[in-house]
């Protein structure tokens, strides 16, 4: 079991080298293909002052006329070590972990993660929980009940729930439950330490929303999880041991049937970390999506780049849990 | 056709009529340089499959050793047939055989030619001669095509039309099959398990194959289908001269169909011989304990069978147990055994069997020991092309 | 010896049978099934996979049932146990289980027999136990499902259970998982966990049919002895007559959901009388007789439930459907008592059925 995690976690540091490397690689070479100069690049972040003489000290601070591996040395250096801009005499120290500045307000991308983090951390967690919960009950009594009324009605909602885009039923409930009812306050977010109650209460709609359309596919995928593993041969044995049905259901049968399932969620979970782009922009939540955003329309690559790289530590860190959690689940999985 | 002709001379015109003892008499005479020639000749096969670990570099830290040299011929027209238990590697051999997997050391010999090394491009050719019938009828057949699309298939594959036209011949093959010509239209899943299989032997008769592989051709079908499959398989062979290698578990069925049997143990042949000598006087402690633990489909047998029960499970080919590898499971063995592997000898004429203390026969312990003091050289030989054995 | 106890049991089933109109019915036998019938709608038809099937075990004894596949031998002993689909079966008939009827049964009482009253061993060892949990874990429950003790009473229970199927170490192979047991120690580990109640019925279905021939002896064996030890009644369910004849006391031989011959192994090894039973025995080929020339197979293949024959199911395939003046395709046999103790559903005189088999069949074989 320790060789295993210790295989895997090996495994999660070469993917992140690989993914700093391609991503880096692509935001190197972005700028290029659009046919725009290291010049240009400098100009975006001088602004209005455009002097030859800031143009070659913004070059030499950012070290765009570096080539492509000193600079993503420099990249991976601010991240473990931090490293110093230098700007003509003064030198602005970017501690660890250091990821750049943003291009269009000069302030750390780290720090502005930091900043933005909370926020869709609070929208993906909070959603997860809900779908989690509602998909797979749903799917199990609809494997269970297979063919009934609640089964035909909650797989039509789940056809509903994958088909209708995020934005129109976010945009449908905010009309319904802030303006014409007015049960709910328009969404905005406040910190959870600040007061946990109305966190929560102006999470609802984006969390609903959010876990509606995933609750649809983990009903889906519960569903017919359940139904192959309830004709499995030792789900018979399990009955013909005399165990009652409850126990046949929830010890035999969903515990194989959560297993595949965990895995998708790890991987949902993760992306949503990365940022639920449409989400935020639905509710006008400012998290990381939205900084993704930003920073690729504004082409301010420092900013994309960060989120881009904080996604993919987020997809392996979460990876990693599902596959540890997976070997703990499915003995099978240890030896192989 | 001069099917017949080829036929006239196999042992199994012969022995069948005459029973045990003349037909090792024919076995001899047919020997080396005896009348029935060897259509294909395997000698020292083996297939070692890695076994590796590692995390970002893989390291090969042993080899399952499915086929570990494995040597035998099958003369024109007769049917050999490999038994075993699961994990022996009858179905590896078949498979090196048809040169659908390659071999890791020994040679293959079809129609005097070594097809060991041949690509697939140069095995193109050959394989209208070498066929293969599965053991699961069903999966072996594209759903979505017609039944007169898969067998015209084999035609099309080797860019051949035959001359009464692809319909025709489709038709005629599946008479032969005993299925009836309207069914070229119809699809697998209309058709039994038993019309399934037949279905499959007459893609493989398509290109008149001169060896068919059978891998457990009989063991997915019910009792009474297998029969008629396997009569099938017996007037096919009378009818074109078909030469057969057939792989099966169930020792009832193989000697029924084979002329001359082959018992393997842990990826080695253990015995081998004409089909009435082989079960009337079983050499190997093995083939004597297989023999006597299939059950007889007569009560009045039960008190009085002798009873021989292996102990236990058969060891793993990843590490199979040195020298002799029946050693760990057999009751008669002594040190011997597990020093020093017994070499496959001739102890009658046409039986060869590889145990330091075989039953059934004269020959004597000391001479066996001379013999395998002889040996070792000649299965280092063996050993020497087999890198991987030595890791 | 075991044959005349056959037979005399056997002639008081027909005095029971000859009654059997009667309302009241009281079982003498450890095991009665009168009358069995457990059919499924589906879109296609009716299938009925059990059509109307009696027998009777008693403790000690042992009853093997033989048929090909879809010939309702499995549906049969899932049935007994209550397991088959209850939602979708028609179940109809009386199953009685030591004087306590199962067929009106509620699905509770039922399961509260389970594995207690009788148990079942299945054909696939690997994917009969649950790959997440140890072999240990599994006996535990089954135990503790019907016995209110600690854990730790349980595990040492199920460690002498592992230890009495012939398991080496058991004391370590507990904590181990069915992947890393071997085919024929994944077989014995189920027959613990089957025995580890000590029902009084045990069902066996095709227990040997997915293991290697000399692993096969050592589990047929193990039945053997532990029914000797435990003096259950067993039903073993097979397509192998080789398995069935060396354990069997009586046999049944299924065709299309019905019972075509039903009596001790004897009259059906020695003396058979369907034509369908002289089919099986000439379809495979035999290590205890001189190899025969060809095999004498059935013609044609299984029929579908759904659309079974008129009259005797098995009449397409008969040879010897032409004997019985047109009886056949239009009148469904009754199962009736050829000898004592040995019944047989055909519609050929019994005399001419003997005189086929002395004449005919036998000398083939």
């Amino acid at each position: 079991m320790i060789r295993y995690i210790i295989r895997r976690l090996l495994v999660a540091v070469l993917l992140l080298a690989i993914i700093s490397l391609v991503t880096f690689g692509i935001f190197f070479l972005l700028p290029k293909l659009a046919g725009q100069s290291t010049d240009d690049l400098a100009a975006r972040y001088l602004g209005r002052e455009v002097t030859p003489e800031g143009l070659a000290g913004v070059k030499a601070k950012l070290g765009l006329d570096d080539s492509f591996l000193v600079r993503y040395w420099h990249f991976i250096e601010g991240i473990f070590v931090g490293t110093d801009y230098k700007f003509g005499t003064s030198v602005t120290h970017c501690p660890a972990p250091c990821m750049g500045f943003s291009y269009r307000t000069n302030e750390p991308v780290f720090d502005l993660l930091l900043d933005r983090a909370p926020i869709t951390f609070s929208i993906a967690i909070g959603a997860a929980v809900l779908w989690l919960l509602a998909g797979v009950t749903i799917g199990v009594v609809s494997a269970l009940r297979r063919g009934s009324a609640f089964d035909r009605g909650a797989m039509s909602m789940a056809l509903a729930g994958v088909s209708l885009p995020m934005f129109f039923t976010g945009l449908v409930s905010i009309f319904l439950f802030c303006r014409q009812f007015k049960i709910l306050p328009t969404p905005r977010y406040e910190a959870f330490l600040g007061n946990p109650a109305t966190w929560a209460q102006n999470l609802i709609l984006p969390w609903v929303t959010l876990a509606f359309l995933y609750a649809a596919m983990y009903a889906r995928l519960t569903r017919a999880g359940m139904l192959e593993t309830m004709g499995e041969d030792y789900i018979r044995t399990a009955r013909a041991k005399g165990l009652p049905e409850r126990d046949v259901i929830v010890r035999h049968g969903l515990r194989s049937a959560l297993t595949p399932i965990i895995t998708i969620f790890g991987l949902d979970i993760g992306l949503l970390l990365g940022g639920a782009v449409i989400t935020e922009t639905t509710f006008s939540f400012a998290g990381l999506g939205q900084l993704m955003l930003q920073g690729i329309t504004r082409s301010d690559l420092p900013v994309a780049l960060g989120v881009t790289m904080a996604t993919g530590l987020f997809v392996i860190v979460a990876n990693l849990v599902v596959d540890i959690l997976y070997a703990v689940a499915d003995p099978r999985v240890r030896l192989a | 056709m001069s099917t017949s002709q080829d036929r006239a001379d196999t042992p199994e015109d012969t022995a069948a009529g005459t029973g045990g003892d003349t037909a090792a008499a024919t076995a001899t005479a047919a020997g080396p340089a005896g009348a029935g020639e060897p259509l294909l000749e395997v000698d020292n096969l083996g297939k070692h499959f890695p076994v590796t670990q590692g995390i970002v570099f893989k390291r090969q830290i042993g080899a399952v050793k499915a086929v570990d040299g494995v040597s035998f011929s099958v003369r024109k027209g007769e049917t050999l047939g490999l038994v075993g238990e699961s994990g022996c590697g009858k179905t590896t051999t078949g498979r090196m055989i048809m040169r659908l997997l390659d071999s890791s050391f020994g040679k293959i010999t079809f129609e005097g030619r070594d097809i060991t090394g041949l690509s697939q491009g140069q095995m193109r050719p050959l394989r209208r001669d070498l066929q293969m019938i599965f053991q699961d009828p069903y999966s072996s057949l594209n759903p979505r095509q017609t039944v007169g699309a898969i067998i015209g298939a084999a035609f099309k594959l080797q860019g051949e039309t035959p001359q009464q036209g692809t319909r025709a011949a489709v038709q005629e093959l599946l008479q032969l099959v005993g299925l009836s010509p309207e069914h070229y239209n119809r699809y697998p899943h209309e058709f039994s398990g038993g019309q399934r299989q037949r279905i499959g032997i007459a893609r493989t008769l398509a290109l008149k194959p001169k060896l068919i592989v059978a891998d457990e051709p009989v063991s997915a079908l019910d009792v009474s289908v297998q029969a008629q499959v396997v009569n099938l398989l017996e007037d096919l062979q009378d009818e074109l001269g078909l030469t057969y290698v057939v792989i099966a578990h169930d020792l009832s069925v193989v000697r029924h169909i084979s002329d001359r049997v082959a018992v393997m143990y842990l990826g080695k042949i253990v015995e081998v011989g004409d089909r009435n000598d082989l079960y009337a006087k079983p050499m190997h402690p093995y083939t004597n304990a297989l023999l006597s633990a299939v059950p007889i489909p007569d009560p009045a047998q039960r008190a009085g069978r002798e009873r021989i029960r292996l102990q236990g499970d058969v060891p793993s080919p990843l590490d199979p147990p040195p020298a002799c590898r029946f050693h760990t499971r057999c009751w008669k063995a002594q040190d011997i055994c597990k020093q020093v592997e017994p070499p496959l000898v001739e102890l009658s004429p046409g039986h060869q069997a590889a145990c330091h203390f075989p039953e059934n026969t004269t020959v004597s312990q000391t001479d066996l020991v001379a013999k395998a003091a002889v040996s070792p050289g000649a299965s280092a030989d063996g050993a020497a092309d087999a890198p991987q054995a030595q890791e | 010896m075991a044959g005349k106890a056959s037979k005399a049991r056997g002639a008081e089933t027909i005095d029971t049978a000859a009654t059997g109109a009667a309302a009241a019915h009281t079982p003498s036998a450890f095991l009665e099934v009168r009358d069995l019938k457990i059919h499924f709608p589906s879109d296609d038809g009716l299938v009925k996979s059990v059509d109307g099937l009696s027998f009777e075990l008693e403790r000690g004894r042992t009853l093997g049932i033989v048929g090909e596949s879809g010939s309702g031998k499995s549906v049969t002993s899932l049935g007994i146990l209550g397991l088959h689909n209850r939602r979708n079966a028609k179940v109809s008939g009386e199953i009685w289980l030591d004087g306590q009827e199962l067929v009106g049964a509620t699905e509770e009482q039922v399961r509260r027999l389970r594995g207690r009253d009788m148990a079942m061993i299945f054909q696939d060892p690997l994917s009969s136990m649950h790959p997440f949990y140890t072999v240990g874990q599994q006996i535990v429950e089954a135990y503790r499902i019907h016995h209110d003790v600690s854990k730790k009473a349980a595990r040492k229970h199920a460690i002498e259970m592992l230890g009495r199927v012939g398991i080496p170490k058991p004391d370590r192979r507990v904590d181990d998982y069915p992947h890393q047991f071997s085919g024929g120690m994944r077989q014995r580990a189920m027959i613990a966990m089957a025995l580890s109640c000590d029902p009084e019925l045990l069902i066996a279905d095709e227990p040997t049919t997915a293991l290697d021939v000399t692993v096969q002896a050592q589990i047929l064996d193990l039945i053997r002895d532990l029914q000797r030890e435990f003096n259950s009644a067993v039903i073993m369910i097979t397509h192998d007559l080789g398995v069935v004849a060396e354990l069997s006391d009586d046999i049944l031989v299924m065709y299309g959901g019905r019972s075509v011959e039903y009596g001790s192994v004897e009259d059906v090894f020695h003396r058979p009388e369907h034509p369908y039973t002289w089919g099986l025995l000439g379809s495979m080929p035999r290590l205890d007789r001189d190899r025969t020339e060809r095999l004498m197979p059935i013609k044609g293949t299984p029929p579908s439930l759904i659309n079974l024959p008129p009259g005797c199911a098995f009449s397409p395939r008969c040879a010897f459907e032409g004997l019985t003046d047109g009886k056949a395709t239009t009148e469904r046999p009754e199962l009736r008592e050829s000898a004592p103790g040995h019944k047989v559903a055909c519609h050929l005189p019994a005399e001419r059925r003997r005189q086929i088999w002395a004449e005919e069949i036998a000398p083939k074989l």
